[in-house]
């Protein structure tokens, strides 16, 4: 690390690196990809409309090619982008502006791919192909709208705590509520030995998505312990119980709501690569099958 | 006399054959022993090893039962190293790399094969006498009498004592090695710190155990404590694990019980142990007792020392750590040339000498490292006053460098915190960036560079060799030390700052002379973190500069502060008052702890009178200030809503360390998906070890300060450093380098919590083979199963070093975590250029 202290700094890039304005992916530079995308898309119209193809318009003619060209490359490039969020390598190159252009330039492709079609479709490799180009679009747009709108949500929901600091509350809570139960009788204790043992990490893929446990059993001894009792045995000691699973409670419920939100974060993603994976399969056959019949 | 070690030395090799002595227990104990150390880490067990070859008489006094006590106390396995590495070690005793274990057994074995005589148990606690007659009190009451006296007791002090009847009961103890050794027992712990917190809750974690804890709390609060451990606390007493009881001091400490007085008068408990956290006292008091005079009344201030390690009490000599050499190599160093001066041989040459020599090797001349230490000496005035150790241990943290005429020495904007000081030859300074021909001269034997020391920004202006120029460059660490602990340098950088700060400033124009009334009238004031220097409607009429710190100015509207803007070290504020006589118009109080220089206003307007050109340039930076002060006026009428979020964002980010920082990395949550590719991108553009946190850490109106670095101006890390491995580097990065022992001194004093101690993890598979087959754990950091289960494999374990952001320095792009960014959340900002309302406000959406 020698090198390390000889090496020469840059103040200039540092200096205005520093004086960043933050914006999203979104708004990038301006709205840069999304200018480009627009002029894309509009120079594809104006191409299909003003361009006389005989017999019509389709993926074979000059213009065909031309757009199917460019968007089969279009497709290759923005499936890279998996790999450069992964690849951390040194280079002027921002993975929000990667984002920007992917975003933009993925929407910019139903123009070019539906122009490309000429709007011919049918049951075969090629229709399949666009529908699955379709399909990752669409999914690629839910994607847009939860990146856009839920992190605002993660951020009030986390309110400084971080997984760990969840993780840890809860079980704070869980040894207090052990201690605190001794005393109890053994229904109530039943109850909340029910709550303690429950895996509350452990929910079904709805259960995620939707936040809804019906079945929690903490709720469920919370609502029985908040019912009262005919006699009036151990009345502090319930209501001790009581306070604490009412803390588990909420304590459960923000933890559900981190995982619900980061599961429609993220759910989008199981759909929009392996289509990806396979529109590529599908793409690949349609350019043979195209060549190969010529 | 209680434990005399079973090693006596061989009297017919003294060559003090005069002395006197008594037969004890079967071995000879002389009256008069020829020198006795005090303090068994390793400058003591070193100078008592080569007093026992030379066959000195000689008595080693250690406190404890065992030797070298601060090392003993490093946790268990601990790597301890042996930097720098190159500096030959000289001793009797062997020091390399190591564990902890074979350290000490090494040198368990060394200390009885050499026949050193130990004495145990021996804590001193009074030297009285002189030279030639030491009377050494031990705590048993026993004196030893030496002829000389070598203080090697380190820095650590003694733990303080309980102040009540019984405080010298068995049962209390000042440590707690294994809390699991306990069992069955009533403990009390006594202190409110972080010590007494965790030591409680350690010996409350198992049941088990059956221990009945309590912990006293002399106050109501735990306030000097982790709010972490206190949450721990509070638990494990709502639990009924620990007995809190507050604003309660212990009374008397009885056999098996303590009485305490409480809020509600007195209460006894059952006690078996109480352990002690309150503090430790620092060993200055007892070292001045001894007739011992320190360089200053710094806190950072060490003993006066001759280069023989000679105190200003003649024939008392300190080494080690209380010398202000906190390395191991050095320590014993030390212990072994103490003896050798002792025993006659002045002419000793430190073992540095070749370091020296080394570093002097490119400077013209065929100067001997005496000879130029002497040129320094004499040439540069604010060394003057060191003495030759001084001036060899300065050389070791400096460098010296030879500049050609023309030669370019900094360049304006570079971050540096180094200074300067021309021991021969004369600079010239670039003062104004546009015409680099106008310059000022800066001649020999005065200093440069000092403004980036004192203020942490960047360098103000080009310098270059004005003619073939020898220049020192001291490193930050070693030019703070000179200030604090040679008074006469520290009023000298000073008044050279005020001097240069005001020249660079007002800009081109104005001559040392103009300013020369100003600063003989400026007054350096220091102002706690959140003080006001000037308060809104006063009608005082100071002028002052920022110096060290940062400074918010706020002013009343509708009833509430609204922050107005960020004044970072280098401004000047109170202009306004003084230009037109108003009363001011707003408040300036301190970000940060910091330091302004206070001018009185009628100096400054009696410059002003004589230099119109000040007097437009203070006009112009005035009316731009009014400007941006008006329109967050203005804006408060129409949008409030939008000022007092800008007012209460920019107090969020300060309260969170921006107001010290340089380049902080932030996250917008409007925008962060949890993705954590920041954290990913930072292992992997590093050894495999994310230097940032994205979770931890504050949140305000969705704008997120995660735990990362904040490359503060004066970094706490760098503060206790001792290999001063921490630097600032070019690109204003403040980095750890090589040379890290993994001690977690940065560590503890960062109040960021942004420093980790790990060790570097091997190598993981590439990213396509995770990609396509899987291998390895993937991009990020790898859990810590897998870099410990891969490095025992390798059998390539590493030691456990500090680990921080270093900003990417070097990393062509800049900072990955920025980089890797998909959402455009994170984000790093210098504050001086974010805290404005058109960042904080008309952000990101």
């Amino acid at each position: 690390m020698a090198s390390k202290a000889n090496r020469k700094g840059n103040f200039a890039f540092n200096e205005k690196r520093r004086n960043t304005d933050h914006s999203s992916f979104l708004t990038h530079k301006g709205f840069l990809w999304m200018w480009i995308a627009i002029i894309l898309s509009g120079a594809s119209i104006y191409g299909y409309l003003t361009i006389e193809v005989e017999p019509r318009h389709n993926g074979g003619s000059w213009f065909g090619y031309t757009l199917g060209t460019i968007g089969a490359l279009l497709i290759l490039w923005l499936t890279m982008l998996g790999v450069r969020k992964r690849r951390m390598s040194a280079g002027h190159w921002s993975l929000k502006a990667w984002t920007s252009a992917h975003v933009y330039l993925g929407l910019a492709l139903i123009v070019v791919g539906t122009l490309h079609t000429g709007f011919q479709f049918g049951w075969n490799i090629h229709t399949l192909a666009y529908g699955l180009m379709l399909f990752v679009i669409v999914s690629g747009m839910y994607g847009i709208t939860v990146y856009a709108s839920l992190p605002r949500a993660l951020s009030n929901n986390r309110n400084e705590m971080t997984r760990g600091e969840m993780v840890d509350a809860l079980a704070a809570i869980d040894r207090q509520l052990e201690s605190a139960a001794q005393p109890l009788a053994r229904q109530d204790s039943d109850r909340v030995i029910a709550a303690l043992k429950a895996d509350v990490f452990s929910a079904g893929f709805t259960a995620r998505l939707t936040g809804a446990y019906p079945l929690c059993a903490t709720s469920r001894a919370f609502s029985a312990f908040s019912k009262g009792q005919s006699d009036e045995a151990q009345v502090e000691q319930r209501e001790r119980v009581r306070a604490l699973l009412e803390r588990r409670k909420d304590q459960l419920a923000q933890i559900r709501r981190q995982m619900r939100l980061k599961a429609l974060l993220e759910v989008w993603l199981f759909i929009h690569i392996p289509t990806t994976i396979a529109l590529i399969a599908a793409l690949t056959a349609h350019i043979v099958s195209v060549f190969y019949y010529w | 006399m209680a434990l005399l070690s079973h090693n006596a030395y061989d009297v017919s090799h003294n060559q003090n054959n005069t002395v006197a002595g008594v037969t004890l227990g079967g071995f000879w104990v002389p009256d008069l022993y020829r020198v006795a150390i005090v303090g068994s880490g390793p400058a003591g067990l070193s100078a008592a090893a080569h007093a026992a070859a030379l066959g000195m008489t000689h008595v080693l006094l250690e406190k404890t039962d065992h030797l070298s006590d601060t090392i003993f106390k490093y946790q268990k396995g601990k790597h301890v190293m042996a930097t720098p590495s190159n500096l030959v070690l000289r001793s009797d005793l062997d020091f390399d790399a190591g564990k902890r274990e074979f350290i000490l057994d090494t040198w368990n074995r060394q200390i009885e094969e050499g026949k050193v005589n130990v004495r145990f148990n021996s804590e001193v606690v009074e030297i009285a006498g002189t030279i030639g007659a030491f009377e050494i009190k031990l705590k048993s009451g026993d004196v030893v009498k030496a002829e000389t006296v070598v203080m090697s007791i380190g820095t650590q002090g003694n733990p303080n004592k309980l102040r009540c009847p019984g405080s010298d009961a068995e049962q209390i103890q000042y440590q707690l090695d294994d809390p699991g050794e306990y069992v069955d027992e009533h403990i009390t712990v006594i202190g409110s710190g972080d010590a007494g917190i965790e030591n409680a809750l350690g010996l409350a974690a198992d049941e088990a155990q059956r221990n009945i804890v309590s912990i006293l709390n002399r106050n109501a609060e735990f306030a000097r404590a982790k709010a972490a451990n206190v949450a721990l606390l509070e638990e494990a007493e709502a639990n009924g694990r620990i007995f809190v009881r507050r604003e309660t001091n212990p009374a008397e400490v009885k056999d098996g019980e303590l009485v305490l007085e409480t809020r509600d008068g007195t209460e006894t408990i059952p006690c078996d142990r109480i352990i002690a956290r309150t503090g430790s006292q620092a060993p200055r008091k007892f070292v001045e007792s001894c007739g011992i005079d320190f360089t200053s009344e710094d806190r950072a201030a060490f003993p006066q020392l001759t280069p023989s390690f000679e105190t200003t009490q003649a024939g008392v000599h300190v080494i080690g750590a209380l010398a202000g050499y906190p390395l191991i190599k050095h320590c014993m160093n030390q212990g072994y040339d103490v003896i050798e001066f002792l025993s006659g041989n002045l002419d000793l040459k430190p073992a540095d000498e070749p370091i020296l020599a080394e570093k002097f090797a490119a400077l013209p001349g065929n100067r001997t490292v005496e000879e130029w230490l002497e040129v320094f000496n004499k040439n540069i005035v604010i060394l003057e006053e060191l003495s030759p150790l001084q001036m060899r241990e300065l050389m070791l943290d400096s460098d010296v460098r030879h500049y050609g005429m023309g030669d370019v020495i900094f360049v304006r904007n570079d971050p540096g915190s180094s200074m300067f000081a021309i021991a021969e030859g004369g600079v010239a300074v670039e003062v104004n960036p546009e015409d680099t021909s106008i310059t000022v001269p800066i001649e020999q034997g005065t200093i440069f560079g000092e403004v980036g020391l004192i203020s942490g920004r960047k360098r103000g202006a080009t310098i270059r060799a004005s003619e073939p120029t020898t220049v020192i460059e001291l490193s930050r660490g070693a030019a703070l030390k000179l200030i604090a602990t040679v008074p006469a340098a520290g009023r000298a950088v000073n008044r050279i700052t005020i001097e240069r700060q005001l020249l660079q400033m007002f800009g081109s124009g104005l001559k040392k002379d103009d300013v020369a009334a100003l600063v003989e009238a400026a007054e350096l004031v220091d102002v706690p973190s959140g003080k006001v220097v000037i308060e809104e409607g006063a009608d005082d009429k100071d002028i002052y500069v920022i110096q060290r710190g940062s400074m918010i100015v706020e002013k009343e509207i509708g009833g509430k502060p609204v922050f107005l803007s960020y004044l970072p070290a280098g401004s000047y504020f109170g202009e306004m008052a003084v230009i037109d006589g108003s009363a001011r118009t707003a408040t300036v109080k301190a970000a940060i702890k910091a330091q302004v220089v206070r001018f009185p206003g009628e100096v400054f307007t009696a410059l002003m009178d004589r230099k119109p050109q000040l007097r437009a340039r203070t006009m112009k930076d005035m009316a731009s200030r009014r400007e941006v002060n008006e329109f967050i006026e203005g804006q408060k009428d129409s949008f409030s809503g939008a000022v007092d979020m800008y007012s209460q964002t920019a107090q969020f980010l300060l309260d969170n360390g921006l107001g010290e920082a340089t380049d902080v990395l932030l996250i917008d949550e409007k925008l962060c998906v949890g993705c954590d590719n920041c954290e990913k991108a930072c292992a992997d553009s590093h050894e495999g070890l994310s230097r940032l946190d994205r979770e931890a850490g504050r949140t305000y109106a969705h704008l997120h300060v995660p735990t990362s670095c904040r490359h503060c101006e004066h970094p706490h890390c760098m503060a206790d450093c001792p290999p001063n491995a921490i630097k600032r580097g070019p690109d204003g990065e403040v980095f750890i380098d090589e040379t890290c022992i993994g001690c977690g001194n940065c560590q503890r004093n960062c109040p960021y919590g942004v420093i980790r101690m790990d060790a570097k993890p091997p190598k993981k598979p590439s990213l396509l083979s995770w990609l396509l087959f899987g291998a390895g754990p993937g991009p990020g950091e790898a859990s810590y199963d897998w870099r410990s289960k891969k490095s025992a494999k390798d059998g390539a374990a590493q030691p456990k070093t500090a680990i921080k952001c270093d900003m990417c320095a070097g990393i062509k792009g800049g900072p990955a975590c920025v980089r890797a960014c998909p959402t455009g959340a994170a984000i790093r900002v210098a504050p001086e250029k974010f805290l404005t309302f058109t960042k904080l406000v008309e952000g990101a959406d």
